[in-house]
């Protein structure tokens, strides 16, 4: 099996996949903590799934799939923030949009008829990776790692504790439209490897799992990026020595994580002697 | 004066040295689209005060907060705040907002709470330095918090949550503190406490407090002043000149009983069948029509 693994990542395809799994769970392992504080799940959703449109529309007209998808989720994330503002709006603008954009994305498939090209969006297409897409992806990263870093202490006071971040001048609202902005490139990076429909596996369960790990805001932004990375990199080695898909052992290992958080998470409080009321 | 909030030392000898008034309402008239909420309220509040705002539910006892902290804009009249106008982030002020406790699962430390008082505002990664660490740590110990400073914020007491809140409003040393209902949800010991705490930093440090209750009582020991506002009227002054019958029947144009009780003061309202809820005897009434 080892062997097996030496002799395939001789392979550029593979090589392409693992460089990219890191690049988006380092991302999508930061995301997610404040996806997780924010309560963003159904976001994320709706910025893949029209992402799907996007990628759908462009391959119709001839671009880059990548390309659709990063246009697909951005324009999402700009629509919500600015018309879902308030946490009673967003989500039924959230809804509103992604229907509206699942309804497109229908349209382009029917007219486009490859679904082979469509399920590689749903479910993830690591190993098709290629050099170009690589570096679309380094990009994409790097604007997102940087944005985040410029704004996580403004972005953790205003998602912990909004209404004296505001109050300290911290502009909520900004920083709001501009996390959803990050959130889409960063749902467009996650989608390449797990696909569409298996996103909240990457921009979910590493930040939830952190928060069942500890309570120290920087640890746990470690601790998630190690999730994602341990899931990322972990089902792309397993899926390379197997036939089974990268999703399926990518989702597989972030749930055990999860799992083994939640059951072993007591016995750390336990043995820290963290007061359980 | 140093406009650095940090390296100032404050107290009664420098409150002396900067007359300017802790705040100054002059005819100022907050109103949200058509509904005013307070209309034509003149206040000044010297340095070192400590401002009891009262008032039933909804009567814009928040939006005083809100347009000190420079986030709700005046329709009409004028408002300065340590000699300036409302000025957003402004750093002289702390804030203690209304408690809605914490989410259980929240990965936050009271620690982490009290270090976004000091930088959570400014861009970038970050670290604290060794002495804004010991800031934090001693904002910690002034109000005793210490014992569960590293333990998950969500797990806490609310009597200890409101503590953080204290402490994480005081890092940054400021010179106006600002307490929206900061006893709500408290019981009587720690409504104790917690008075104590904040009326003790104001006597201590000379800083002024804006404490908004719906209980006067907790307080009575503290108030130098009471602002009342009810249906877009208001009444200020000592607590004895506002809170009397008569102040009391013209603000809630309606009779209006108020009473001192072994040293507590119960308000009582009879007007237009407004009716008053004998089992909470402290709080105000709701003013007729208050619900329109």
């Amino acid at each position: 099996m080892i062997d097996t693994l030496v002799h395939m990542l001789g392979y550029s395809f593979a090589q392409n996949a693992l460089l990219a799994g890191i690049l988006v769970a380092v991302v999508a392992g930061l995301v997610s903590r404040f996806v997780v504080a924010r309560n963003m799940s159904f976001a994320v959703h709706a910025l893949a799934e029209v992402g799907f449109t996007g990628s759908t529309g462009f391959i119709l007209i001839g671009l880059s799939p990548v390309l659709g998808l990063l246009s697909g989720s951005m324009l999402t994330a700009l629509f919500i923030g600015t018309l879902g503002l308030r946490v009673r709006e967003r989500d039924a603008v959230v809804g509103v949009v992604m229907a509206f954009g699942l309804g497109l994305g229908v349209l382009f498939i029917t007219l486009y008829a490859r679904y082979a090209t469509a399920v590689a969006i749903l479910f993830g297409a690591i190993t098709t990776v290629s050099r170009g897409d690589l570096m679309l992806l380094a990009g994409v990263a790097v604007v997102t790692l940087v944005g985040l870093g410029v704004m996580y202490r403004p972005l953790t006071f205003a998602t912990v504790d909004p209404i004296v971040a505001e109050a300290r001048g911290v502009p909520v609202r900004l920083i709001s439209v501009l996390f959803l902005v990050i959130l889409a490139a960063a749902v467009a990076e996650a989608v390449q490897v797990v696909g569409v429909l298996l996103i909240l596996t990457l921009l979910i369960t590493p930040g939830a799992t952190a928060e069942r790990l500890t309570a120290q805001p920087g640890l746990a932004t470690v601790a998630s990026i190690s999730i994602a990375l341990l899931a990322t990199v972990g089902g792309i080695l397993l899926a390379l020595v197997t036939t089974v898909p990268v999703s399926f052992y990518v989702t597989t290992i972030a749930f055990v994580c999860y799992l083994a958080a939640r059951l072993g998470g007591p016995a750390v409080e336990r043995l820290r002697g963290v007061r359980a009321e | 004066m140093s406009a650095n909030g940090r390296t100032r030392h404050r107290g009664a000898a420098v409150a002396s040295r900067t007359p300017e008034p802790a705040m100054c309402f002059d005819r100022a008239t907050l109103a949200y689209g058509d509904r005013v909420v307070w209309s034509e309220l003149s206040m000044t509040v010297p340095q070192g005060e400590f401002l009891a705002v009262l008032g039933p539910n909804g009567s814009g006892k928040t939006s005083l907060l809100r347009a000190l902290l420079g986030l709700a804009p005046l329709a009409s009249g004028s408002l300065d705040v340590l000699g300036r106008p409302p000025q957003r982030g402004n750093p002289d002020i702390g804030y203690v907002p209304q408690h809605a406790g914490f989410d259980r699962d929240v990965p936050l430390r009271g620690r982490d709470l009290v270090a976004l008082g000091i930088d959570g505002h400014r861009w970038g990664f970050g670290r604290l330095s060794r002495a804004d660490r010991d800031r934090v740590q001693s904002a910690l110990e002034d109000v005793a918090a210490g014992p569960y400073a590293d333990a998950p914020i969500g797990r806490l007491s609310g009597g200890e949550q409101q503590r953080l809140r204290i402490a994480q409003a005081l890092v940054g040393n400021p010179r106006l503190l600002l307490c929206d209902e900061p006893l709500a949800s408290l019981d009587m010991r720690y409504q104790q406490e917690i008075t104590e705490l904040i009326g003790g930093w104001s006597r201590d440090k000379g800083g002024t407090v804006v404490f908004v209750t719906h209980d006067v009582n907790p307080v009575l020991g503290f108030a130098d002043r009471v602002v009342f506002v009810v249906n877009g009227r208001w009444a200020a002054g000592g607590t004895d000149e506002v809170l009397t019958s008569e102040t009391m029947s013209g603000l809630y144009d309606a009779p209006v009983e108020v009473l001192r009780v072994k040293g507590r003061i119960v308000v009582v309202g009879e007007g237009s069948g407004a009716g008053f809820d004998i089992d909470e005897p402290h709080h105000f009434p709701e003013p007729a029509g208050a619900h329109q």
